[in-house]
């Protein structure tokens, strides 16, 4: 039960994050993507200071808990060839999983059609690559 | 600096606590896509705290969406249709499975914890995806 509810509180602030940083609104995130175009920086806000937290709190939790120690694994094909069909899909709609699911509050029309299209693509991973799900 | 980056370095702020304690609470490395995939799943054990996290991120947007004029800021990019966007959630859907993350289990997790393979796939993921914009930017005419 405890770790329901700290889940839950930890989804309850990551929604808060992406929605205030304006990650929820894909054109701003298209806009960090348009390299070439008139460019917001604001992504990069946000992962420094998701970044400085999740550092700053892993020198700290490392020491007792295994879960914070570095867990690099393998540079592999299929890491390399899914990053890149992520990206297109990221660039295409300005959504990753995050702002997806978050926008569901909402009730967006794109988040309802990219939600459900997304949890396909993960289930034809899972049959063709024998990925979990 | 602009307030529209300060609310993106508190927003970051919150994004990493959030990633700290679904890590301290649960030993696994919280990713969104991992979460969402692995809760399509009801036979994991784990299920019940995956429902509860998702759940949270869906509650507590929907409350900022009424409450703040910035959270609620929507807007999508000219030229895409659902039928784009129902592309997207493909790629994006097998993509992270493929690669193993998205930009929080890579992005945030991986890179914070000084992973190697995962420094390399947010470089590759975001490449792609400004590749990707520019290319649509070319080809529709607008980003």
């Amino acid at each position: 039960m405890r770790v329901i509810l700290l889940s839950l509180l930890a989804g309850c602030l990551f929604g808060a994050g992406l929605t205030l940083s304006g990650m929820t609104d894909p054109q701003r995130v298209v806009d960090f993507l348009d390299i070439t175009g008139d460019w917001d920086p604001t992504l990069m806000f946000v992962m420094g200071g998701a970044l400085a937290v999740f550092f700053g709190s892993r020198l700290i939790l490392r020491k007792n808990n295994p879960a914070f120690c570095n867990a690099t694994e393998p540079v592999s094909k299929s890491l390399i060839i899914g990053a890149a069909i992520f990206g297109i899909g990221w660039g295409l709609g300005g959504i990753c999983p995050g702002p997806g699911i978050s926008n569901l509050g909402a009730l967006r029309t794109e988040a309802l059609i990219f939600v459900p299209t997304m949890a396909i693509g993960m289930v034809l991973a899972r049959v063709f690559l024998g990925r979990d799900t | 600096m602009e307030e529209t980056y300060w609310y993106g370095l508190i927003g970051g702020v919150l994004i990493g606590a959030a990633s700290v304690l679904a890590l301290w609470a649960t030993s696994k490395i919280p990713g969104i896509s991992g979460i969402f995939a692995k809760a399509l799943n009801p036979r994991d054990g784990d299920f019940k705290w995956r429902i509860a996290f998702l759940a949270g991120m869906i509650l507590s947007a929907a409350i900022l969406f009424l409450i703040s004029d910035r959270a609620d800021t929507y807007r999508i990019p000219e030229g895409r249709g659902w039928i784009a966007y129902a592309i997207a959630g493909l790629l994006v859907g097998f993509g992270t499975r493929c690669g193993g993350g998205c930009t929080s289990g890579h992005g945030v997790c991986g890179v914070g914890l000084g992973a190697r393979d995962s420094i390399i796939a947010t470089i590759v993921f975001m490449v792609a995806g400004m590749v990707t914009v520019y290319l649509f930017k070319m080809i529709g005419g607008a980003a």
